[in-house]
């Protein structure tokens, strides 16, 4: 701890605070535009010059830090001024330089209402302006499809520039030329090819990139902002949804240390398009081999009399990888009321069982968890299409130096260099035997993390490789006293909910597969878009977009996205969280446990609950752990020795890849255009500014 | 005026032989081991004693700098590094020891990395020395093929040494620009602290001096630290290459004693001003980047640090720039503005963009096209730029600008006068409010 004097208050900071964190601790205000706290310093925008009593300059106050102060004569504290007329001065000149060639296009601008240069401006700024010559102009570059350039209003922070080859890992936006005809560009202006591009639209503090599918749609001040949770992979991000009326017109980021940091995917943040698209708002019914309009009671009268005609253990249901835990809930207490064990939360077959505890199925040392990991073995897995932040978290570690990963299935860019270690389960039993040279790394190493994805999983032997990988774990130390490094890396957002929850097959009940197979008459199908189902079943859809699901059902009850409905949900952490309505599911579309629950009354099987509250309570009485919404819960880490010495016989084929499209992985993002057009790019339709 | 005896670059003019036979026949390398034998410590203590000040223009002590390379390495190489990237306008001293008597800057390279514990030297030469270069490389070339650097060399002191080739960047003579050059990334000054000394090169301590200041501590070592403080004043010790350019009759590179006399310098050796020395406007002391020092100001100036510091420009290295009274002065220090707007990285804010203005409002006021309150804007504009920068550039492109408003607000309200007097199509323009 070291002391300074800020503002001619004394307190006390740690000696390796920058002197801006140390003034913010004494309460003063520092404007900044390149300084970023999760990004390099790099010192360059000069606006938070402070005073430090003893230097002749005013002393950029992001990039020193405290220890490297000078004591008084005496020994008295460093004394730093923020508030004197030097830095009244020096912040006035560098606003000045900054908006001298700075466009007057504040009206135009869809960063107005949410600008730091404008906000500052109109703090630290003089009123009128003295530049009489003309103003620099620059071409706007192509970065692609998410990321619109204004090049002109540019300030040069490179906040973007270290954003992407520090966070995001690629190394293709940089600043060229030098002096004022500096620019940031990507030189040969081909689209960036990061998952978490669309994060330097918030990194920028001015208008030069901006959000290309939001331009000019609205303005800030105009939105519903709703604080929500992600739903487009097993991550759980932390989300603000921006509406306007009842449509989503954007979705951002917001702080959550534990998971996402400040980040978001873009599949996350530019899907909002496909919640408007293809929209199911009224319930269908298949006549005659073609789907028709129809009214609820309609439908409901056509389910009946269907689940009527069949005995209980050829009724079924499967649970999409977006639902929320209430519905969840609601349709495994229809299944069980209407007499059924069939039931499925993996429509990918993941050989995931809960009977086996909880830790068997959650990512135990939680996204945050990886900064602590000194060795890393990714089995079957690749973060950085699956889940992109706890791609962007590994990248992090990876760059804080002494971490030895090890990949077992594809070789792909992951961002960060690896030991490619093999293809399938032998290497994997390779590393667990000892045999495999990565096994020493892992046992060097004090925590250890093994990573299984479902690549490894969603196969014939996927409860083996688990077993597998999880003696990969017990047997290097991986899991000990204060460390689990025992961690599945899902797909879905609903996968652990739907574990968690007990959606899987009762005794003598058919998995999704089979039921998708034609092992039942009337299968309840919840958003399972991702699986084909074959002729035979009555189909009863409960889904939001025309999609597969939705193509081949029999009935369709329109019901309502995760940003329409209010639910809990559960990360790939287990971490329970909140999904917020930001507006209301279209037309006659409802949200998902009422219609559920509407369903169950016309078949005679009332479930007990009139309200999500009442659904809550009763779900919280049947699993207690969906209260304790926002942390980790204690694990047993038992269960994870006792999978170890479960075993099985794994076959040779390799790990594939569970998905090929990053951007097309759900209904929603499939109805998106944004996507669509980011897919077709990441195929390889390169799209080049013409000459 | 200095004795040929006691001139430390005897072949900067290159007459004599410059190669190692040559170079060794005038007395380098004589006694190097000797040096090396009594240890770092005492290395930089005579270089302390003798009161050299870094040659390339901030004048720093250059034996306090070396101290300040920690004494017993953590396990990270330490480095040397020589800046001749030499780019300032006015300045070309450092060609021509690099062309001329490039051993004396190869001995002294021996030496400093003996007292800072460095084993290995960079020396990045500007990008447009092509035959010095060339010469640096003969000279070091020969030093290796006669045992006198590399592993194991005759000397005692394990030593390789590099030159690197700049690609023609004024930044890249900013020691931490260089160094980001030097490895590989565009040349865009560091953020200080921390400093070189303790991360510099490669994140390795680090030290980076002038071509000059190294080159002479081979003969300060051997002449005795008493010697070399015995011309100059007090603070300003020692013997110094001048370059004397611009409207004298015979513009030249000489090794003359610090705290000469202005006159003296340019009568002795520039062969007087042009048209006589009531004919002189201006001069520039030490490179663009000092502030113009009037004729009458120029009459009494001792020419060393302090001697420049009195008329409120500085010393920077000793490249006087002469200007007699055929000078378009505004037009003249609006050229200099251009060469910074043109150099500036680009990286910080100030710099980058207050370049730009300064250049342009003299670039008006030389033809007079504007107003005389800018006058007063523009001087408020460089003490914006001035000392808010990264690095000294700002400072740089700010001081000239000052001086000639400081100096010569007359003459560009004259022009002003002149060109407002007259119609013009192009009306003087006037920033939206």
């Amino acid at each position: 701890m070291a002391k300074v004097i800020v503002d001619g208050q004394e307190i006390e900071v740690p000696a390796e605070y920058t002197l801006m964190q140390a003034c913010e601790a004494a309460g003063a205000e520092i404007p900044r535009f390149c300084y970023h706290e999760r990004l390099s310093i790099a010192g360059n925008c000069r606006m938070c010059l402070v005073e430090v009593k003893g230097s002749p300059k005013p002393v950029a106050s992001c990039a020193q830090n405290v220890r490297d102060l000078r004591p008084g004569p005496n020994g008295e504290p460093p004394v730093i001024n923020t508030k004197t007329p030097l830095v009244k001065k020096a912040r006035e000149g560098v606003m000045e330089f900054l908006l001298i060639n700075h466009p007057l296009d504040c009206p135009i601008c869809d960063q107005g209402g949410e600008c730091d240069l404008q906000d500052q401006a109109m703090a630290y700024g003089v009123d009128k302006s003295r530049y009489a010559e003309n103003k620099r102009a620059v071409e706007d570059k192509y970065i692609g499809p998410l990321v619109k350039t204004v090049m002109t209003r540019c300030i040069h922070c490179t906040r973007c520039v270290r954003f992407t080859t520090e966070v995001a890992g690629i190394s293709e936006l940089g600043l060229i030329g030098r002096g004022e005809d500096a620019e940031i560009t990507t030189y040969l202006e081909q689209a960036m090819t990061s998952e978490l591009q669309g994060n330097v639209v918030d990194l920028c503090p001015v208008g030069a990139l901006t959000s290309k599918p939001f331009a000019f749609h609205a303005r800030p001040w105009e939105l519903l902002k709703t604080e929500s949770t992600d739903m487009m992979d097993a991550v759980g991000s932390a989300i603000r949804v921006d509406a306007r009326g009842r449509e989503v017109m954007r979705v951002l980021p917001r702080l959550n240390e534990a998971v996402n940091e400040e980040w978001i995917s873009d599949k996350t943040r530019h899907v909002a398009d496909g919640l408007r698209t293809q929209r199911l708002d009224r319930p269908y019914l298949r006549e005659n081999g073609r789907l028709r309009a129809a009214t609820w009671p309609e439908a409901f009268a056509a389910i009946a009399a269907k689940v009527k005609a069949a005995a209980p253990e050829k009724i079924g249901a499967i649970a999409g990888d977006m639902a929320t835990l209430e519905e969840m809930y609601a349709l495994k207490g229809l299944v069980a009321a209407l007499g059924s064990r069939n039931i499925d939360g993996r429509q990918d077959g993941a050989r995931l069982d809960p009977s086996l505890g909880r830790a068997s199925y959650v990512f135990n040392p939680g996204i945050a968890g990886i900064e602590e990991a000194d060795a890393i073995l990714l089995i079957g897995t690749n973060p950085r299409k699956e889940a992109p932040l706890v791609n962007a978290r590994i990248r992090k570690r990876w760059r804080m130096g002494a971490l030895k990963i090890g990949v077992i299935g594809e070789v792909v860019d992951l961002t960060y260099s690896y030991d490619y270690l093999g293809a399938g389960p032998d290497t994997l039993a390779d590393v667990v035997s000892g045999k495999h040279s990565f096994a020493e790394v892992l046992k060097g190493a004090k925590k250890p993390l093994v990573i299984i994805g479902q690549g490894a999983l969603a196969r014939a032997d996927g409860a083996a490789i688990q077993s597998l990988a999880a003696h990969a774990a017990t047997a290097f130390g991986g899991v000990a006293e204060g460390w689990n490094g025992f961690a599945v890396l899902h797909t879905a957002a609903s996968r652990v909910g739907a574990l968690d929850l007990g959606l899987v097959p009762g005794e003598g009940g058919a998995d999704a597969a089979a039921m998708a197979a034609g092992g039942v008459d009337v299968l309840f199908n919840l958003g399972a878009d991702e699986i084909e189902v074959g002729q035979g079943p009555f189909v009863v859809y409960v889904g939001t977009h025309g999609d597969r699901g939705a193509h081949r059902a029999d009935v369709i009850l329109p019901g309502a996205t995760y940003t329409e409905k209010n639910g809990l949900t559960a990360n790939t952490e287990g971490r329970i969280q909140v999904v917020n309505r930001a507006g209301f599911a279209p037309g006659e579309a409802k949200e998902d446990w009422a219609i559920l629950r509407a369903l169950s009354d016309v078949l005679g099987v009332k479930l007990p609950y009139d309200s999500l509250a009442q659904l809550r309570a009763a779900m919280a009485n049947d699993h207690p752990h969906t209260l304790r919404v926002g942390g980790l819960g204690a694990v047993d880490a038992g269960q994870i020795a006792a999978l170890a010495g479960r075993g099985g016989k794994v076959e040779a084929a390799a790990f594939a890849q569970v998905i090929d499209d990053f951007y097309m992985t759900n209904p929603i993002a499939r109805a998106s255009a944004t996507m669509a057009e980011c897919s077709a790019i990441a195929k390889g339709a390169h799209r080049q500014a013409a000459e | 005026m200095l004795a040929d005896k006691d001139r430390i670059f005897t072949n900067i003019y290159g007459f004599h032989d410059k190669s190692l036979k040559g170079a060794m026949a005038r007395g380098h390398w004589d006694g190097t081991k000797g040096f090396i034998d009594q240890g770092r410590d005492w290395i930089v203590q005579q270089i302390k004693d003798s009161g050299l000040r870094g040659r390339g223009g901030a004048g720093f002590p250059t034996g306090l700098k070396w101290s300040f390379m920690p004494k017993q390495s953590d396990g990270r190489p330490h480095y040397l590094v020589v800046n001749a990237d030499e780019s300032e306008p006015g300045t070309c001293k450092d060609r021509e020891i690099l062309r001329n008597d490039p051993h004396t800057l190869v001995e002294g390279c021996l030496i400093a990395g003996c007292a800072m514990g460095a084993h290995v030297g960079y020396i990045y030469v500007r990008g447009e020395f092509i035959r010095e270069r060339e010469a640096l490389q003969q000279a070091i070339d020969e030093c290796y093929e006669a045992g006198l650097l590399g592993k194991g060399n005759k000397n005692g002191w394990d030593f390789d040494l590099y030159v690197h080739h700049g690609a023609g960047a004024y930044i890249c003579g900013e020691e931490t620009a260089l160094l980001e050059s030097l490895e590989g990334k565009k040349g865009q000054p560091r953020l200080k602290p921390p400093f070189p000394a303790n991360m510099g090169l490669y994140g390795c301590p680090t030290t980076v001096n002038n071509v000059e200041s190294i080159a002479v501590t081979p003969t300060i070592l051997r002449r005795g630290a008493s010697w070399f403080a015995s011309f100059g004043r007090p603070n300003n010790l020692g013997t110094k290459l001048f370059g004397i350019s611009g409207h004298v009759n015979k513009p030249c590179i000489v090794e003359e004693s610090m705290s000469i006399p202005f006159r003296e310098l340019i009568e002795k050796h520039g062969g007087g001003i042009r048209g006589g020395w009531d004919n002189l406007l201006a001069i520039i002391p030490g490179g663009a980047s000092c502030p113009l020092i009037p004729a009458a100001d120029c009459e009494e100036l001792i020419m060393d640090f302090d001697g420049t510091r009195a008329v409120k420009s500085s010393f920077g290295t000793a490249g006087v720039i002469v200007m007699d009274k055929s000078t378009d002065i505004v037009r003249a220090i609006a050229r200099i503005s251009y060469f910074f707007k043109h150099e500036s990285c680009g990286q910080c804010t100030p710099c980058r963009e207050g370049t730009g203005w300064m250049w342009r409002v003299l670039d008006r006021m030389a033809q007079g096209r504007a107003h005389k309150k800018e006058i007063d804007m523009l001087l408020e504009v460089t003490t914006q730029v001035e000392g808010h920068t990264i690095c000294a550039l700002g400072d740089a492109a700010a001081w000239p600008v000052q001086g000639l408003i400081r100096h010569f607000r007359g003459e560009i309200e004259r022009r002003i006068d002149a060109y407002s007097a007259n119609p013009h199509g192009e009306p003087v323009r006037i920033a939206a409010e």
